[in-house]
């Protein structure tokens, strides 16, 4: 049995623990009183053995790349056949400013496209609108109506490109532009690839970037995903995003937690609105996150897998293979970037790069080493796309499927991720599913306190940050980008333009009609879609959903 | 000398502007709360308006306002020249955020008593928020 040899080497382990590394302990001692990962994670045992892993059944719980539950990886031969998908997100001022950006990147090297919109777009305003003021494309590209969508575009092949767009509350909309523009451009949507985010769970949890309640709110994104089923095939309808969650501050196996039981809920909404688990199920991918706890980091990403898959076949009893692979984006932690010595960035992304290879993402966004300053330079975006050229062609990394499969540590590591996340589930089963945890202050509290928790630990120096409570010294600034009170002048005066040459009484109409459908349960993509080609803006559109839909409001705590 | 007796600090904490990042924010409402001050949060995306009036209502020492979304040079003028109008001259206004260091020159200029950017330590926002007041209290000698 292989269980007495487990047996034997925990024996064995005990008495290296006693003879060999207990006597040296009193001349040299551990450098710290406690290891922990950056999550806060107990990292106790000095060594894992085979003793650590005994109940891992490899069949059951690791299995082959491509084959369930893929711990491995969703495809059979990873990035031996295609490389993840280099997709540096990007957005600034103007349409045509960020197209400019978008061009430059695909010539050098990129191999998708992804959408940063300024924050009155995210929320749902014009850039006229008073709370837009000093907002206009200054966190992204501003977006007002289908004209703005057509220069961001410009020159770009929709049908040979996939984009990704970072947009929740007021996603259905510009997904809408998205199809108004290649309808105009008469490619078909069949071939339409990409992504919108499209995750408001996450936005009430962390990111508050919401317009409506749950419930509406709701009703859009399984509005958005059954127009995909029916029309889209190779769009993803929804990103559910664990990247903000951790941005706020929580701790990995949080992270990995809310997010999946974010999956589980839309998957629910889905199977309520009438569709079957193997029409959208295989549509679904995920964000998220990945920080400097290397090997944590690792263990998170083959967890993540594991658990969608089981989770998925066991509640559900999927027959297509599809609908519980676990595809997912990563971006490089932006919260573990500083403003001090910000060169040092370079080498932090390029280790949480690493990790998210070694944890089998699709695609990869690197952070520029300025982003904790201003929106990235185009040198700086250069050096964060070359990290991963680095790593794709030099390290050596992307040549075997999960390398670090069967390390007694990851492996352990993995299950023990694994663990602490059905700890989660269960307790937000207690309080009654997620929307009522949201409602309750849960998980947003939760995340408070582990963002408390790091901060504490930085200022007393549990916690190393280099550059910033250690090895630190005074430095020159560094060139940062600029975006200029122009912008906004200029994007104000385009807008006020062009809604005078609308044909005013299509649009008229087409808000009228999105008005009724919003009141009754018909889906609103049509609606929507007729609504920006009749050049609707997003804040006329988000306005009239609003009067429909309500408005959330959050409860400020702390 | 009469000794006077001291009220607790009086802090008023809110988002401006568009973006929802209140981590930070929400990590000093805790410390200052620790620090022994008793603090009024609003939440996110205030306008200058509703920070200056509810600075009135809740007579407060001191407004914190977190802006990271990039318009920090038009709202924090925005509430510092409000709050001149209002009257609002024993309260001072400080910020954090990612805020480059020509603007913060600039908005000191114009009212804002200290900008605190990313890697301030919660430890040195509670000592100059305690400093700025107890220099105030001992020019003004207000009794409470």
């Amino acid at each position: 049995m292989p269980r007495k040899n487990e047996e034997k080497i925990a024996t064995e382990k005990n008495r290296w623990l006693q003879k060999t590394v207990r006597p040296g302990l009193n001349e040299l001692p551990e450098r710290l009183p406690a290891f922990t990962t950056v999550s806060n994670l107990a990292i106790d045992d000095p060594l894992s053995t085979p003793a650590d892993v005994v109940d891992l059944e490899y069949g059951k719980d690791l299995g082959f790349p491509g084959e369930y539950p893929y711990t491995r990886g969703i495809y059979p031969t990873m990035y031996r056949s295609r490389l993840w998908t280099i997709r540096e997100f990007a957005g600034y001022g103007t349409a045509e400013q960020t197209n400019r950006r978008f061009t430059y990147l695909l010539k050098k090297g990129t191999t998708g496209l992804s959408v940063a919109f300024d924050l009155p777009t995210l929320m749902g305003y014009d850039s006229d609108h008073p709370l837009a003021e000093g907002e206009v494309g200054r966190c992204g590209v501003a977006v007002d109506s289908l004209w703005d969508m057509e220069s961001l575009f410009k020159g770009i092949p929709l049908d040979r490109i996939t984009t990704s767009m970072t947009i929740n509350a007021p996603a259905a909309v510009l997904f809408a532009m998205y199809i108004a523009l290649a309808r105009k451009r008469k490619i078909p949507l069949s071939q339409l690839g990409g992504t919108i985010q499209n995750d408001i769970l996450k936005e009430y949890i962390a990111q508050k970037e919401w317009i409506y309640p749950p419930k509406p709110s709701l009703r859009l994104i399984t509005d958005t995903i059954a127009y995909c089923v029916t029309h889209l095939p190779k769009w993803h309808p929804i990103s559910i995003s664990g990247y903000h969650i951790r941005e706020a501050g929580s701790s990995a196996v949080q992270e990995l937690a809310f997010t999946l039981v974010d999956g589980l809920t839309y998957v629910d909404a889905c199977i309520r609105a009438g569709m079957k688990i193997d029409e959208f199920a295989g549509r679904l991918s995920f964000f998220f996150n990945s920080h400097n706890d290397f090997f944590e980091e690792i263990a998170k990403f083959r967890a993540a897998r594991r658990i969608w898959a089981r989770e998925i076949r066991k509640r559900y009893r999927p027959k297509d293979a599809q609908s519980v692979q676990m595809r997912f984006h990563t971006q490089t932690a932006g919260c573990s970037l500083t403003a001090q010595q910000p060169h040092s960035n370079i080498v932090r992304t390029t280790i949480q790069a690493l990790a998210a290879v070694l944890g089998g993402t699709q695609s990869l966004h690197t952070n520029s080493m300025d982003e904790t300053l201003s929106l990235p330079t185009e040198r700086a975006v250069t050096i964060a796309l070359r990290t991963q050229q680095i790593i794709a062609h030099e390290s050596g990394v992307a040549n075997s499927i999960d390398p670090l499969g069967g390390s007694y540590f990851v492996e352990a590591l993995t299950n023990r991720i694994e663990n602490e996340v059905y700890a989660y589930f269960k307790k937000i089963d207690d309080l009654g599913g997620m929307v009522e945890a949201i409602g309750q202050g849960y998980p947003q509290r939760e995340i408070a306190q582990s963002a408390r928790w790091y901060q504490q630990a930085v200022e007393n120096k549990e916690k190393i940050v280099v550059g910033m409570n250690e090895f630190t010294e005074t430095e020159e600034p560094i060139e940062v980008l600029k975006i200029g009170p122009e912008v906004e002048k200029q994007q104000v005066r385009a807008l006020r333009e062009r809604k005078k040459t609308r044909n005013r009484k299509r649009w008229e109409a087409s808000l009228n009609k999105l008005k009724q459908a919003a009141a009754s349960d018909e889906n609103l993509m049509p609606f929507l879609i007729e609504a920006v080609t009749a050049y609707a803006t997003v804040g006329e559109i988000c306005g009239v959903l609003k009067e429909v839909f309500g408005e959330y409001k959050e409860p400020a705590l702390f | 000398m009469p000794k006077l007796e001291k009220r607790k600090i009086r802090v008023l904490l809110a988002k401006a502007g568009l973006d929802g990042h209140d981590r930070g924010i929400k990590i000093i409402a805790m410390a200052l709360r620790d620090a022994g001050m008793e603090v009024i949060y609003l939440g996110l995306r205030r306008t200058p308006e509703e920070i200056v009036n509810a600075a009135l209502d809740e007579d407060v020492d001191c407004i914190g306002v977190s802006l990271l979304s990039g318009a920090h040079n038009v709202l924090f003028s925005k509430i510092a020249s409000l709050m001149k109008k209002k009257g609002l001259t024993n309260t001072f206004l400080f910020g954090g955020g990612i805020i480059p260091e020509d603007d913060i020159v600039r908005l000191k200029k114009k009212g804002v008593a200290e900008i605190f950017t990313p890697g301030a330590e919660t430890e040195a926002i509670v000592r100059f928020i305690e400093g700025a007041i107890a220099k105030r209290r001992s020019t003004r000698e207000r009794p409470f």
